[in-house]
């Protein structure tokens, strides 16, 4: 295990019966790095996902994930990562504050901390007019950037974001890159998938799962001149086609 | 008609694949009556009682040692005060007390008419009840005895004293208050449960922009559920005959026609639940609230109306499952025909079209 | 004319869901509703539908009024609505034969609509749909939704959550629907299946910010784009939002996509901007404007969307 990765995963294996649903893959993510986890519908990811955010159990393999073992100090990892999903981020009954205070609160933040935080969030992100409004009123681009917001309370080393930009609109989508940057650029290590080619151009570097294999891995640069195409959407359909 | 049947057959096929609700439409009603018929039982065994004999005569003696020879009895103790009868219940060492006056022998003599009193611990009604029935039996037993000896008519006359409930009404309805609540449970929740799914899957909205016509949703989410319901009465009277040796005084027929009637006001209301409730969930919460509850709790199943305060008392007029545990109780029990029941048919009929009037009005042909 | 729209107002409660929205889809025309979540999409195709009654305005499809014969609408079109509405407990061919029962036809009577797109998983007719992967859902759902013949096809977010693969088999498979004469209306939040459509609405917010043909709206963007690449993208759109003469910076796949306040604007000026601030690898030169750059000047000159 080196120091400098976020993330060293080696020969990691998921079986459900007799299907192999993530076939031996191994990949490391550096430090600081935009890791981009891209594969079609069905190809593993959220699987894989899964059993590094410490929720599923590897059949086989090992994967360490901010330094601890996600088999045996599931616990660590958890406390070290924050996640957000495109299907459940947060709440949407409970104002912006109180989902805020919740989520600190499950993170074991001081009463003192989370008020300050919760203040901070919402003027760096200019919500103070709707802070307590349930959060079903706010457009899906708003709720993805506070959803963001939440999964940093912790001031976790890795994040990991599941379609965190789907459906959203192209500008918010873009703030919302904008604060991914500015996070990498704090040192955390981003682990993002995504469903738009344009956003697996923005990686530092792509990974590309097809039928439970990583069967590419390398920045978007180096990929499309290896393909010899001028788009990663294209890389993407190249891999791809022909499964299913 | 084609589009109708082909409806019907993918209700079916949803039925068949899904074994939780498989589990509700039939392994409920078998279970339940089981529960019901053998936890709901009259059988009682060596209940420990306590005697308080202001006598000590031959009589008394002779009582005792009758109640002492059967097999539903054991005498605890014997006490010497009315003040351990108290004492006696609170500790739960005994469920009964008899409690012979003074002079016992004597007056049954001297004036043909002499008292026991019998005090039961009422927190178990059921078999409270059941141990004052006993006592009373042996008691009878032994005055028809001494009477043909003697040829006098001596008289002895329990009073039955019921400590802790004293209006207790008799709970051994379970085959008809079963039959109501799955009846009840297997039309209204399931297909309030079935149709809030396609609403929930957006399916609905795909058969709304169909040809399909809201009636031929609703009947033919409705049918299968009719079909299933008489399937599990039916299952329900079959256990309650041969398992329970429950008999049916009443004609089959018209026991069959309530039940129809029954049946399809259950589903109208699980349609008009279907109309107001957009999730599965809504829907099961509703059919639980708003009908399971009623159902056991004001119909008469479990607590006697009469002995309810007079507010539940009314409320549960619109109970429809009161009426109908009337119906059959009438027939099932006491045999009797449409003659002694057509009022509370009647009403049941005018809840029924009432339901289906308001579910088809309220159904919608749009989103909202 | 097969679907036309006259000033189509919905609101629920106090938020304006359509605010008179106005256009018109030609017999045969792959027309596009492309806007993100929340901008009324759903909303629209649940007035032409005639599932939800607008508040204000008229609309038509199939030449029948929306409100006074939906019912003659719902035996013409077909209706795929966002979520794949399958039955997940029935096989691929069940759900299809009970699409066709209930529109009183059958399977072999439309086969050759279908054909194209029900061999892909006719291998699977006997799996529950529920346990289909999303590309083959799309497709049953779509086969379901042709099953009888529509004149009128109506796409709710078909592509939504679907991998780049998938959605690209779809729309090979919507053009093909097309050559048989069906009017397709589909909406998407993807920006880059806009230019697949034959004519596309932008809608954001309920309102509608432009109607026309793909190649018209990228040519009708006012000011000229420019890629602009350094080797750390993060410093650079921090940068170029301090320029200023910058009017807009957005990333765009590998490059930021770059406009200037002014028309007069000389690559040169940023380059040494650029170089100032201690960039490497700047590249900088004209590229054409997408469907996605319309949407976000349009947007931007719309409503009140702040950077955050």
């Amino acid at each position: 295990m080196h120091k400098d990765h976020a993330i060293h995963v080696e020969n990691l294996t998921k079986m459900f019966g007799d299907f192999t649903a993530v076939n031996n893959i191994s990949f490391q993510v550096d430090k600081g790095e935009v890791f981009g986890f891209l594969g079609a519908n069905g190809a593993g990811k959220t699987t894989a996902i899964k059993m590094l955010i410490g929720i599923s159990r590897p059949t086989s393999g090992k994967a360490n994930v901010a330094g601890y073992d996600v088999k045996s100090e599931t616990e660590m990892v958890k406390k070290s990562i924050g996640y957000m999903s495109q299907k459940f981020s947060l709440y949407n009954d409970l104002t912006i504050k109180e989902n805020i205070t919740f989520f600190g609160g499950i993170y074991g933040l001081k009463k003192s901390v989370i008020k300050e935080k919760t203040q901070r969030l919402i003027d760096e992100l200019g919500l103070n007019d709707v802070a307590d409004k349930p959060v079903s009123s706010l457009p899906l681009g708003w709720k993805q950037k506070v959803a963001f917001s939440v999964s940093l309370l912790h001031d976790p080393k890795i994040i990991f974001l599941d379609e965190p930009t789907g459906g959203v609109d192209p500008i918010t989508r873009r703030q919302f890159w904008n604060m991914i940057y500015r996070e990498a650029h704090k040192g955390k290590t981003i682990f993002v998938t995504t469903h738009y080619m344009d956003e697996a151009e923005y990686c530092d570097r792509v990974s590309i799962m097809v039928e439970g294999k990583i069967e590419a891995l390398d920045t978007p640069k180096n990929l499309k001149a290896q393909y010899k195409v001028d788009s990663m959407n294209k890389v993407f359909l190249k891999l791809a086609r022909n499964i299913e | 008609m084609k589009r109708f049947i082909g409806f019907i057959k993918k209700e079916f096929y949803h039925i068949s694949r899904d074994k939780r609700s498989l589990f509700i439409l039939f392994g409920m009603p078998i279970v339940q009556v089981l529960l019901f018929g053998f936890a709901i039982t009259n059988e009682i065994n060596k209940v420990d009682i306590a005697i308080l004999d202001h006598s000590k005569d031959a009589t008394t003696k002779e009582i005792i040692n009758r109640i002492a020879a059967s097999k539903y009895f054991s005498i605890k103790q014997f006490i010497h005060h009315e003040t351990a009868i108290e004492s006696a219940f609170k500790k739960g060492e005994v469920k009964a007390v008899l409690n012979f006056e003074k002079d016992f022998g004597k007056k049954m003599v001297t004036e043909d008419q002499a008292t026991v009193q019998i005090l039961a611990d009422a927190t178990d009604p059921n078999t409270a009840n059941t141990i004052s029935n006993y006592i009373r039996s042996i008691l009878q037993t032994y005055t028809a005895e001494v009477n043909k000896n003697i040829q006098l008519a001596y008289q002895i006359e329990p009073k039955t004293h019921l400590a802790y409930n004293p209006t207790l009404k008799s709970v051994y309805m379970f085959v008809p208050g079963v039959m109501t609540v799955i009846l009840m449970l297997v039309s209204a929740m399931m297909t309030s449960i079935s149709i809030t799914r396609e609403k929930e899957l957006g399916t609905m909205e795909v058969l709304l922009v169909s040809p399909l016509k809201p009636i031929q949703v609703i009947v033919g989410k409705v049918v299968p559920y009719v079909f299933l319901s008489i399937i599990n009465a039916i299952i329900i009277v079959v256990l309650g005959i041969f398992v329970f040796q429950m008999p049916i005084q009443g004609n089959l027929f018209l026991l069959a026609a309530e039940s129809v009637l029954f049946i399809i006001n259950a589903l109208s209301l699980g349609i008009l639940i279907s109309t107001i409730a957009a999730t599965q969930q809504t829907a099961m919460m509703v059919s639980l609230m708003g009908l399971m509850l009623p159902v056991i709790l004001l119909s008469g199943f479990i607590f006697p109306v009469s002995s309810m305060p007079t507010i539940l008392q009314i409320i549960s007029n619109i109970v429809p499952a009161k009426w109908f545990i009337i119906i059959i109780k009438g027939i099932m029990l006491k045999g009797v025909g449409l003659a002694y029941v057509w009022k509370e048919t009647l009403i049941l009929l005018g809840m029924t079209l009432f339901f289906i009037a308001l579910s088809v009005k309220k159904y919608k042909i749009r989103l909202e | 004319m097969s679907i036309t729209l006259r000033n189509i107002s919905k609101s629920y409660g106090p938020a304006k869901a359509l605010n008179d929205i106005s256009f018109n889809v030609e017999q045969g025309e792959l027309f596009g509703l492309i806007g993100p979540d929340g901008a009324g999409k759903t909303t629209l195709f649940r007035i032409l539908t005639t599932l939800l009654i607008q508040e204000e305005g008229e609309a038509t499809v199939a030449g029948y009024d929306v409100i006074t014969d939906y019912k003659a609408i719902r035996n013409h079109v077909g209706y795929m609505p966002g979520k794949f509405s399958l039955y997940q407990d029935l096989t691929v061919e069940e759900n299809l034969n009970f699409f066709a029962t209930i529109f009183d036809t059958t399977i072999d009577e439309n086969y050759d609509l279908i054909k194209d797109i029900y061999v892909q998983i006719e291998p699977f007719k006997n799996r529950k749909a529920g346990k289909l992967s999303g590309g083959m859902k799309q497709k049953l759902a779509l086969s379901c939704a042709l099953i009888h013949k529509p004149k009128v096809l109506f796409l709710d977010e078909p592509t939504t959550g679907v991998d780049p693969v998938s959605r690209k088999e779809f729309w090979e498979m919507l053009k093909r629907l097309q050559q048989k004469n069906i009017t397709i209306l589909v909406s998407t939040p993807y920006m880059d299946e806009a230019e697949l459509c034959d004519r596309i609405a932008l809608i954001t917010d309920g309102q509608i910010l432009e109607i026309n043909t793909p190649h018209s709206i990228i040519d009708a963007f006012p000011k000229k784009i420019y890629n602009v690449r350094a080797s750390e993208t993060y410093r650079l759109i921090q940068d170029l939002e301090s320029y200023p003469n910058t009017h807009s910076a957005y990333p765009f796949g590998e490059y930021v996509h770059f406009t200037s306040r002014h028309s007069n604007f000389s690559p040169e000026d940023l380059m040494t901007f650029l170089k100032g601030k201690q960039h490497t690898g700047i590249e900088i030169f004209e590229t054409i404007p997408t469907i996605e750059d319309t949407f976000m000047e349009l947007s931007n000159t719309n409503t009140l969307a702040t950077n955050a």
